[in-house]
């Protein structure tokens, strides 16, 4: 794809990503921060895209370390968010029991 | 070889789910959705990668680092305490930022020389914001996690240093797009890491959160700009949008916190940033033994709580909570003061009360517990320091200043539980501790709370 191509689509994606989380409440400033962290993760698949084209040692050995970096990252990232939100979770189930 | 159409149609519907992925994030209701709808997104466009045709040289060593990497994430994610996640997030940022350079670093190894012109500015973005994203995130975790001071670091010439720094590093940025070589390269990579530490450091402990999130912001940048390397559709939209919607957060933050975002932004170029008080003097304070508190806090019409981070620490929210349960029972009104950054994050509070199971309702913000304060008999302060500290209204010195703070000095009488009098993590002085409406009660959190709550149940 072409320079100009690619950089509409990020001017694009600047407007959607300030749409998205305009109205966010305080409350999940800190799950939505760790999800969005989570997000770009996916530099993952750019680790694994250069490390699969590597024609050197040197290529490799960085770019498994950039695998290894970006894994730690997507998956850590979704699992502490879910984690975070998990615990809002049990707050609900917790006013549930008080009902009851 | 030509990438199937489909390829770039399940890149396209991962997007669609990291939109609303970040969509869903924004609102309770939908928020665990949202996670799993980015997750699936991230998933789908993994899987797709292996199938896509794309040259894959070293398949066995990718799939064991993908296994190992994730297994890491995983474990450190399971394991961590929740009082100790803000600076699990800051190590995930930093290394995402960290990969996202590298991953530039490998392209420009393999067409570097004789690259156009587009190609060689996304590289030297990446590298640049990458490493100042890794290393800054490094400095981060190690305040957070206290390995280092939590104070502002200013160096001697501090100012002068990271000027010169970040001058070096946006000459080799420019020398290395005018005439492009690996030893430039190198020297971009390093500059751009130590201008990162001497970016955070400066940072006191009030604007890390803000910190966090804008570093996490500058790491969707970086992979963006990746995304541009390798002209990869989905990493540009993934990257941008965290980009956008992470300046948008971190502005969002400052503002919740009433911290001037180009104060934090500037500090290492300003040089202005306090170093905190804490002159050491010996003063006198009002000590109590919890036999006192418990009879203060029994004999009020309405107490309030003002739960801290020395709180989460001493893992004592439940016990703070039979505390709560125990007034409610005498016919006394209780209600917990949550402060926007109580913790160490925004809402990081709410998260460790509703790990206890802390009613909701009881849960104030800060507009609107305010105006109660000043109707209020008692108001129970465990482990909080810098969030009910007056010097952030008065003192225009202080670090914290400007800092909209819970006005427990209203309150008829303040009762403070403290495990010495140590200042808090932004290390300024609180002035409250001296007044003589206060009472303090020295010791573990959980262990004064336990023997306030024992000697509440014999009365």
């Amino acid at each position: 794809m072409d320079g100009v191509a690619l950089l509409t689509i990020f001017v694009l994606s600047i407007f959607v990503g300030f749409e998205v989380v305009s109205k966010v409440s305080t409350i999940l400033h800190t799950p939505l921060m760790s999800g969005a962290n989570a997000i770009h993760g996916i530099v993952l698949i750019g680790g694994i895209t250069v490390t699969g084209a590597s024609t050197s040692l040197v290529q490799t050995i960085i770019g498994v370390i950039a695998i290894l970096l970006g894994a730690i990252n997507l998956v850590g990232g979704f699992v502490v968010t879910d984690r975070m939100l998990g615990m809002f979770k049990s707050k609900k189930t917790a006013k549930g029991e008080e009902v009851l | 070889m030509m990438t199937p159409v489909w390829v770039p149609l399940a890149y396209l519907v991962a997007a669609v789910l990291f939109i609303l992925s970040l969509k869903g994030l924004s609102s309770p209701k939908t928020a665990r959705l949202g996670t799993l709808s980015g997750a699936v997104g991230a998933l789908l466009a993994t899987a797709v990668l292996f199938f896509s045709g794309i040259k894959l040289n070293n398949l066995t060593i990718i799939i064991v680092a993908v296994i190992v990497g994730s297994v890491i994430g995983l474990i450190a994610a399971r394991q961590v305490k929740m009082t100790a996640m803000p600076q699990l997030v800051a190590l995930f940022n930093g290394a995402g930022g960290g990969a996202a350079a590298l991953v530039a670093v490998v392209e420009y190894l393999e067409y570097g020389s004789g690259a156009e012109l587009l190609f060689l500015i996304a590289t030297v973005f990446t590298v640049l914001i990458g490493g100042v994203s890794f290393s800054g995130s490094i400095v981060t975790y190690l305040k957070l996690q206290e390995l280092m001071t939590t104070r502002p670091v200013v160096l001697p010439a501090g100012r002068i240093i990271t000027i010169l720094v970040a001058v070096l590093t946006v000459a080799s940025a420019v020398a290395l797009i005018v005439s492009p070589s690996t030893l430039l390269l190198v020297a971009l990579l390093v500059l751009s890491l130590i201008f990162g530490a001497l970016f955070v450091l400066p940072v006191g402990g009030a604007d890390v959160p803000i910190v966090i999130s804008l570093l996490n912001a500058f790491t969707g940048l970086s992979v963006a700009a990746s995304g541009y390397v390798l002209s990869n559709v989905l990493l540009i939209v993934a990257g941008t949008l965290v980009g956008a919607s992470g300046t948008l957060l971190t502005s969002l933050m400052a503002k919740a916190m009433g911290r001037p975002l180009t104060s934090t932004l500037f500090g290492a170029f300003s040089g202005t940033t306090q170093g905190g008080g804490g002159t050491g003097e010996e003063r006198p304070v009002r000590a109590a033994g919890p036999g006192d508190v418990a009879i203060m806090l029994g004999y009020a019409n309405k107490v309030i709580l003002v739960p801290g981070y020395g709180l989460a620490v001493a893992q004592a929210q439940s016990t703070l909570r039979e505390l709560a349960d125990l007034l409610t029972a005498r016919g006394i009104e209780v209600d917990y003061a949550i402060h926007p950054v109580a913790g160490r994050m925004p809402g990081h509070m709410n998260v460790l009360l509703a790990e206890a199971s802390v009613p909701y309702e009881q849960l104030k913000e800060m507009e609107e517990i305010n105006p109660d304060f000043s109707a209020t008999d008692v108001v129970l302060v465990v482990g909080a320091n810098d969030v009910v500290n007056p010097a952030a209204r008065s003192d225009t010195t202080a670090p914290i200043y400007g800092m909209p703070i819970l006005d427990v000095d209203n309150a008829q009488q303040v009762v403070f539980l403290k495990r010495s009098m140590r200042p808090g993590f932004a290390g300024i002085e609180n002035e409250l501790l001296y007044d003589p409406k206060t009472t303090l009660l020295f010791g573990d959190a959980k262990d004064s709370l336990t023997k306030v709550v024992t000697s509440l149940k014999g009365m």
